[in-house]
């Protein structure tokens, strides 16, 4: 492959586009509402039309608004049909003709899709993941020649670190810093993996982006693998995303016939090649050390850093571990420069997040906004308020890591230091919306029960001591803990993040905290009075 | 090998760069409390006993892991670091069934003599009192999984001192239980070598030898040990 072919590519696919394109969702939203079904209507309607010449049906990712699944869009009408049945496929192959139809419209115009800026999800919902000419003709692939025929490997390091990316796996640690760290190991090997375990309950956006445009990831990839001179490269993805997981299959395929991937990719001398491993769906294998165990073929366990993956990673080569999203970002950085991408968010949170809207909230779905974006943004305007005239009580974010922000918080801004502010975190992306009916210590309770069965077991805090904070909080749930219990749990709570071994502890506590600290109230509701006789100190069994 | 200078408990020690606070430690004769740790296998920092402060690094980092650093000032026994191993001890108690009186370790077990040292006098977190197996297949050794805290000292004495990788680690969370083989009975085991080097390396009264009875199941702790230097050193004096 080199640049001329990859503009013919373009030229033909866009060539080759017909008056009318109708855009079908086949992500896992819409596919579970029967888009497969639909799909196949519109393709029968298309032919029953006579308008095969006039009219391409295509299947496409993630077109944001799930919860009005199956989605379909029109172009150029800029129209988008909700809840398409394959029954309503006539009338709405007939719209095109004309014909009024009473199919359900979604208004684009609308603040969901208004206050959006695609840069991770641009091609999503566009592009057909299944065909990398598709992604080609929306300039895929051109950061990567422009990068392997125009750049040294500092330069892509420094381009990166000037953009001010930081990780969206969860910590926000600064992705420039990361990459350089790797490159100027002097191993003779070295790895990138693409962490795509994705592990948190109500989080779905690293799925989507991987169902609707994967080789926005693996481009991602390869440019970071030259960055760091790196030739192997792994995408490390949960057996519960098969879909995600056919679709990095196809792509990758692909992208070994066309040459971008293998033995001299764009005819330069780098190689570069990617594997999928598939994990079993443990949380904890989300976790950098413990993914690089169970990719090495071990027990999924965290081991103590340093050393970090950077300087030994997996089997002991220096490894550069990154998020989906994290890999998304790059190409359009790449093509558009730091500075283009550093111009969005606030001062230290740079670019924008993908957050996976869901809870109690009348539009669930994915939505992509500029870091800095206020949550009331995303939540009431964006999101529409709780549905049925209900209240917001909190928002969750960062999920089993991070905490509830209570209504009266809603004014901050969505980036890396405000959420660590008010004791919760910016997480991968995913974001609960609660209700008036929401009970806190209930939700408390839930994430708590989560930590505890995804717990690995090795170190003791987090291993018996999630199990014990579970027991107390659920001995509040039942109306049976008194004060002293909550002193016990406020205690562990302490205990377990300062003394656990790695993330999964470290923070377990943390929805304990944050309901603690904003709705301390619902707990003392639940609480009985303390007896008057101090408890006996022995214990119920005698150790010695 | 070049030395590093850092104090400890206020104390100036000198060390190799290769060290871990820990062994820093030990030779300038300051103990640290340990559980997992094995002399003679690679260290996996789980139970968290070890953890030490260092001024100018808010995590608590685990000696047994750390290695040391030039200038670092260590604090090893602060009052909130007692707490916490107290409380380590604690839900290690409550975790599985920890009757001392009725166990073979009495008197010689790793946990016990930690709860003394520590101060760890009585239990303030529910027993979660798991019905769990004991098994006997095995035609000279025991392993009763009440009495097991899980640190995996069986586990790499098997596999990196004995090189048989017989035990391993089934499950997650707190249903982690230690296995041999495929989660077969020890005595169906065709890898075990019968050397019972896991049973030296057991702290509690998890595995044990056939045939002794409440108190009697004392161990050679140094014996480990011993057969490590000599391999690796060459060296038959530890
Ligand atoms: C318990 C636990 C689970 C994690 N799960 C994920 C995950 O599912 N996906 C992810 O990208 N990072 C996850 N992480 C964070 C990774 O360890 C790692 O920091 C991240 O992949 C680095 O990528 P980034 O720098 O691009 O954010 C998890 C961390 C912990 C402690
Ligand atoms: S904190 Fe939890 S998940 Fe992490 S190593 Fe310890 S037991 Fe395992
Ligand atoms: S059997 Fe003994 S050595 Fe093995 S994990 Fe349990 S307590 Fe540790
Ligand atoms: S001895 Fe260091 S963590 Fe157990």
């Amino acid at each position: 492959m080199v640049l001329e072919e990859l503009v013919q590519i373009k030229e033909q696919e866009l060539a080759s586009r017909k008056k009318f394109t109708l855009r079908c969702c086949l992500a896992a939203g819409c596919v579970s509402s029967n888009a497969q079904a639909v799909k196949d209507a519109l393709d029968r309607a298309v032919k029953e039309a006579g308008l095969e010449k006039e009219v391409e049906v295509r299947g496409v990712g993630c077109m944001r608004l799930c919860c009005e699944g199956p989605l379909v869009a029109v172009d150029p009408a800029e129209v988008l049909f909700e809840k398409v049945a394959p029954a309503d496929c006539d009338a709405l192959v007939a719209t095109l003709k004309g014909v009024p139809s009473q199919l359900k419209r979604g208004d684009l115009t609308a603040p969901f899709f208004k206050h959006q800026l695609s840069i991770v999800l641009e091609n999503c919902g566009l592009v057909d993941p299944d065909r990398i000419e598709s992604y080609i003709a929306a300039d895929g692939y051109l950061a990567l020649r422009n990068v392997l025929r125009e750049m040294t490997p500092q330069e892509v390091v420094q381009l990166v670190t000037r953009s001010g990316l930081r990780g969206r796996g969860g910590a926000g640690y600064p992705t420039g810093l990361k990459w350089a760290t790797v490159a100027k190991t002097t191993s003779s090997r070295k790895f990138v993996i693409c962490n795509a375990d994705e592990g948190d309950p109500g989080a779905f956006m690293d799925r989507s982006v991987l169902e609707s445009d994967p080789h926005r990831v693996i481009e991602g990839m390869i440019i970071a693998a030259y960055a760091v001179g790196a030739d192997q490269g792994f995408i490390y993805v949960r057996a519960e995303y098969p879909l995600a997981i056919q679709r990095l299959q196809t792509a990758i395929r692909q992208a070994k016939q066309y040459g971008l991937l293998g033995s001299g990719v764009f005819e330069s001398p780098f190689n570069f090649n990617i594997e999928i491993r598939i994990g079993a769906g443990a949380f904890v294998c989300g976790e950098e050390t413990a993914l690089m165990a169970s990719i090495e073929g071990r027990r999924g366990q965290p081991r103590p850093r340093p050393p970090f993956p950077a300087e030994s990673g997996l089997w002991g080569h220096p490894t550069l571990i990154n998020n989906v999203e994290t890999f998304a970002n790059i190409p359009p950085i790449a093509l558009k420069g730091a500075e283009w991408f550093a111009g969005i968010g606030t001062e230290r949170s740079k670019g924008t997040k993908v957050f996976a809207l869901a809870g109690k909230i009348t539009n669930t779905g994915l939505i992509e906004v500029p870091m800095g974006t206020p949550l009331r943004t995303i939540v009431e305007e964006m999101g529409g308020g709780a549905p049925e005239g209900g209240q917001i009580k909190a928002v969750q974010t960062g999920g089993p890591s991070g905490g509830c922000i209570p209504a009266s918080q809603l004014d901050t801004p969505v980036d890396y230091e405000s959420l660590a502010k008010l004791g919760s975190i910016m997480g991968s992306g995913g974001m609960i919306v609660m209700d008036q009916t929401t009970n806190m210590v209930d939700v408390a309770r839930f994430f708590m029960e989560f930590c505890m069965d995804e717990s690995c077991g090795k170190c003791v805090p987090c291993r018996a001591g999630t199990v014990q904070m579970h027991h107390l909080l659920r001995k509040v749930m039942d109306r049976k803990a008194t004060s002293r219990d909550l002193a016990k749990l406020e205690e562990l709570c302490d205990m377990v993040k300062n003394t656990s071994l790695c993330g999964l502890g470290q923070t377990a506590p943390n929805p304990v905290l944050s309901t603690l600290r904003y709705f301390r109230n619902e707990y003392l509701e639940l609480l009985q009075p303390a007896p008057k006789q101090p408890a006996a100190v022995a214990p119920a069994t005698g150790i010695f | 090998m070049a030395a590093k200078t850092l104090t400890i408990d206020g104390q100036m020690v000198g060390a190799a760069e290769d060290q871990t606070i820990l062994e820093a430690a030990r030779d300038a004769g300051i103990h640290i409390p340990t559980l997992c740790h094995l002399e003679g296998v690679q260290d996996v920092g789980a139970c968290r006993l070890c953890l030490v402060e260092v001024t100018g690094i808010n995590k608590l980092l685990p000696a047994c892991v750390t290695k040391v650093t030039e200038g670092w000032e260590v604090r090893t026994s602060s009052e909130r670091l007692q707490r916490y191993r107290r409380m380590v001890l604690e839900l290690l108690f409550a975790e599985r069934n920890h009757v001392c009186a009725v166990c073979v370790a009495n008197g010689h077990c790793e946990l016990q003599n930690l709860a003394v040292s520590l101060g760890m006098d009585h239990v303030r977190f529910d027993y979660q009192h798991p019905r769990l197996d004991v098994d006997l297949s095995h035609r000279l050794f025991g392993m009763d999984h009440n009495r097991c805290v899980l640190c995996t000292r069986c586990v790499r004495t098997c596999w990196y001192i004995e090189g048989a990788g017989t035990l391993n680690v089934a499950g997650r969370g707190e249903k982690s239980k230690i296995i041999t083989d495929l989660n077969a009975p020890w005595g169906d085991s065709t890898t075990c070598t019968s050397c019972g080097k896991c049973v030296m390396a057991c702290p509690t009264g998890a595995l044990f030898y056939r045939g002794v009875t409440v108190a009697e199941m004392e161990r050679d702790r140094g014996h480990l040990e011993y057969i490590v230097t000599a391999r690796e050193k060459k060296q038959w004096i530890v």
